[in-house]
């Protein structure tokens, strides 16, 4: 759907982008991560046409990006913004159709819009009248009304209270069963563990890490297991096969978090039946915020 | 096109449904009179009196009562001599004391000489003038009687003169109604300054207010910067524009209604006493009229119309390129003001040249201040109604339009990169930056 290649991007003296490569499946949902001020911006904003890479293409379904691909894009930008003074109808249709839809089109889309948000009261209000939480929801629809194919999300959920964070979230899943690509850019790593397959992390204006979510953890995880084992004495293993990180005793259960050596799981769970009977055993997988934390803070 | 075509829509309508266009139209040309026309009638107003005591024992004056708001009184020459006359000032709190002294035998000269004036405060130029004006002809009066003329003569030999200036041909340029042609160059003039002011900080307003709003990020993901400012520009010129027919409108309207009350009754009558035989007595009021209807039928209306159009739509789209790249660059209207000085300072000058302009509109003041395209649209709708060769209207148009390119060339460079700048506040460096 989306090929980003080798990119590179600097303003005035400051590099934003440095030979930044990847691609988003089409109907995927992708996570682009990264620290405030890691350059996901610079790229949405090239992504969205608004500025142009230094080198390095960006191609959307297999054509190079110009300016007609503007119509299958949608952006909701970290920074929400509307006319204040403008009424929600005339807004909305706005928007739609300076993403090329005419008028009509605008129209029977809205009726949608309208029944699904149930905001036919607020259609001739001006947006300064509506409150936050209302204006947030005819910024989600101005960004989804020209049925993008391609729809980029910059912090979506900053500033929704927790019902509609949950109502936008299904709309958005809703949008991606309906064959939208989605791009969320974000730094809440519970999001990114929930919707997205995959992820990009660009810190510092590289990316540093890129795959699916599930080939990420597997490579990050540090053999660490929890083991829980009931028995009363301390255990000690030889160092050739693991290492002790925690031991504690809650009354006859000894929980343990041990860091194996490679190839020699099998050994370790042997010697520790040996001791007592084992009661629980679990990889310890590390969390996208921890992997997140230690690539951005080497 | 068609997404230029959304914004303008958008810029004009958001705009002409206020209320406070609606207002400022209605109330506009009322306004627009008084600003101009208050001055000059309180020029008019009768200040307050001031009376100055005259010292005057050769009656040289022959006891003139002065003028309304400056009189003469005098001082019995038997009672008072200078001190006390002084002391009387003094106590009595008038504005000042004239003393003519009478020297030897009256002699004009003598008395020119010495003739002085005490006061407390200045006295104001026009004041003195007057008094020396008032002195002047008397004294002259005295040398001419010493000279043997007949008081009487000299009564009868004064005259007034009028000047009528008449065109030669119809070519010529000079039709008279220089009045007339300076008030019309003056509106010309001052409404293209205040529609590029009023009109060019909307503008301004309008890039500002889309920045703070953020709105801009969502704008320029669907269309060019190029598109969003050149839209906003002529949307905001379009409702400019229809102001200003509005107002013409409005003013043919008065016009006719005039020409229909008082020439209309003025003919009426006039064709009435012609079977009597009796000769057309027309009430001042008429005559008025009829001058002012010759004088508005020597004046190229349709011309006058069409340039300050044309030197609207140029000057305005010049100021407004620029002023939108500028409110690019900042967050806060405040900020602008480092930016707004260059740009007002040429405006302001034509204002200043404007005056001067009325006065001699072919002067080479006048003249290159309505090429150069920073004031041409004032100067050049000041000279128009005094009759400009078509060359030099259509040479400035030709300056006016290149400009107007060649800035908003620049204008949408700084745009571009100024509107996605937020928090910052930038200088002139960064200007500079933006453009290479």
């Amino acid at each position: 759907m989306l090929d980003i290649k080798s990119v590179s991007k600097s303003y005035d003296g400051h590099q934003a982008l440095t030979d930044v490569s990847f691609s988003v499946k089409e109907g995927s949902i992708y996570g682009l991560l990264g620290p405030n001020g890691a350059g996901k911006t610079s790229l949405i904003r090239i992504i969205n046409q608004i500025t142009r890479p230094d080198t390095g293409t960006i191609s959307i379904g297999g054509e190079i990006l110009e300016p007609s691909h503007i119509a299958q894009i949608g952006y909701l930008p970290e920074e929400r913004g509307l006319y204040p003074k403008m009424k929600v109808q005339e807004q909305l249709l706005y928007f739609a159709q300076l993403k090329g839809m005419s008028k009509k089109q605008a129209k029977q889309e809205l009726a949608f819009w309208i029944k699904k948000f149930e905001i036919q009261d607020w259609l001739n209000k001006k947006i300064e009248e509506l409150s936050k939480g209302m204006a947030q929801k005819i910024q989600f629809i101005s960004t989804v009304i020209h049925k993008p194919k391609l729809l980029i999300f910059d912090e979506p959920f900053t500033g929704f209270d927790p019902v509609n964070t949950k109502l936008i979230k299904e709309e958005i899943l809703q949008l991606n069963q309906e064959g939208a690509t989605i791009i969320f850019s974000t730094h809440r790593m519970d999001t990114v563990e929930e919707l997205c397959s995959e992820i990009s992390l660009i810190n510092k204006s590289k990316l540093v890490l890129q795959g699916s979510l599930k080939d990420i953890k597997e490579k990050y995880k540090k053999n660490l297991l929890a083991i829980e084992l009931k028995t009363n004495n301390k255990v000690e293993i030889d160092p050739t096969i693991g290492h002790i990180q925690k031991q504690e005793q809650h009354e006859d259960q000894l929980c343990l978090e041990i860091q194996v050596k490679n190839q020699n799981r099998a050994k370790l769970i042997s010697n520790l039946m040996k001791t007592g009977e084992l009661t629980s055993l679990k990889e310890i997988v590390p969390s996208l915020d921890e992997i997140f934390i230690e690539m951005v803070s080497h | 096109m068609g997404k230029i075509s959304l914004i303008i829509k958008r810029e004009f309508n958001s705009r002409v449904r206020k209320k406070s266009f609606i207002l400022l139209t209605l109330l506009g040309p009322i306004l627009l009179a008084a600003i101009m026309i208050l001055p000059a009638y309180i020029a008019t107003l009768p200040t307050d009196e001031k009376v100055v005591l005259v010292l005057d024992p050769a009656v040289l004056l022959d006891f003139d009562k002065g003028k309304e708001e400056l009189k003469f009184n005098y001082l019995d020459p038997k009672v008072f001599d200078l001190k006390k006359a002084k002391d009387f000032l003094k106590e009595s709190g008038h504005f000042g004391l004239l003393y003519i002294p009478t020297g030897e035998g009256f002699d004009p000269d003598f008395m020119r000489s010495k003739i002085k004036f005490y006061s407390e405060d200045d006295l104001s130029l026009s004041y003195k003038n007057y008094i020396e004006i008032r002195l002047e002809s008397y004294l002259q009066k005295e040398k001419l009687k010493a000279e043997g003329v007949d008081p009487e003569i000299l009564a009868r030999s004064k005259t007034r003169v009028s000047l009528q200036t008449v065109g030669l041909g119809d070519q010529s340029k000079a039709n008279g109604a220089v009045e007339l042609k300076m008030a019309i160059g003056y509106i010309g003039g001052f409404l293209i300054y205040l529609f590029i002011f009023l009109y060019g900080t909307q503008v301004l307003r309008g890039v500002i207010e889309e920045k703070t709003n953020r709105v801009v990020e969502i704008m320029v993901s669907s269309v060019k910067p190029f598109q969003l400012m050149l839209g906003k520009i002529i949307g905001i010129g379009g409702v400019a524009l229809l102001q200003f027919i509005i107002w013409i409108v409005f003013g043919l309207v008065i016009y006719m209604a005039t020409i229909h009350f008082f020439i209309g009754d003025a003919l009426n009558s006039a064709n009435l006493n012609i079977p009597g035989g009796a000769a057309i007595e027309l009430s001042a009021q008429q005559e008025f009229a009829f001058d002012l209807q010759k004088m508005l039928a020597s004046i190229n209306f349709p011309l006058i119309i069409i340039s300050f159009i044309c030197y609207f739509i140029g000057g305005y789209l010049l100021y407004g390129a620029l002023l939108a790249a500028v409110g690019s660059m900042v967050d806060k209207e405040v900020d602008s003001q480092q930016f707004m000085l260059p740009i007002s300072l040429p405006l302001i000058a034509s204002l200043i040249v404007l005056f001067r302009t009325l006065d001699n509109p072919e002067g080479p003041l006048a003249f290159w201040f309505s090429l150069v395209p920073f004031s041409s649209p004032i100067i050049m709708m000041a000279r128009i109604p005094f009759g400009v060769n078509t060359w030099e209207i259509a040479l400035s148009l030709f300056i006016l339009i290149i400009t107007f390119l060649g800035l908003t060339w620049v204008a949408a460079k700084i745009y571009r990169s100024g509107i996605l700048l937020y928090g910052k506040k930038l200088g002139w460096k960064d200007l500079l930056k933006s453009l290479k």
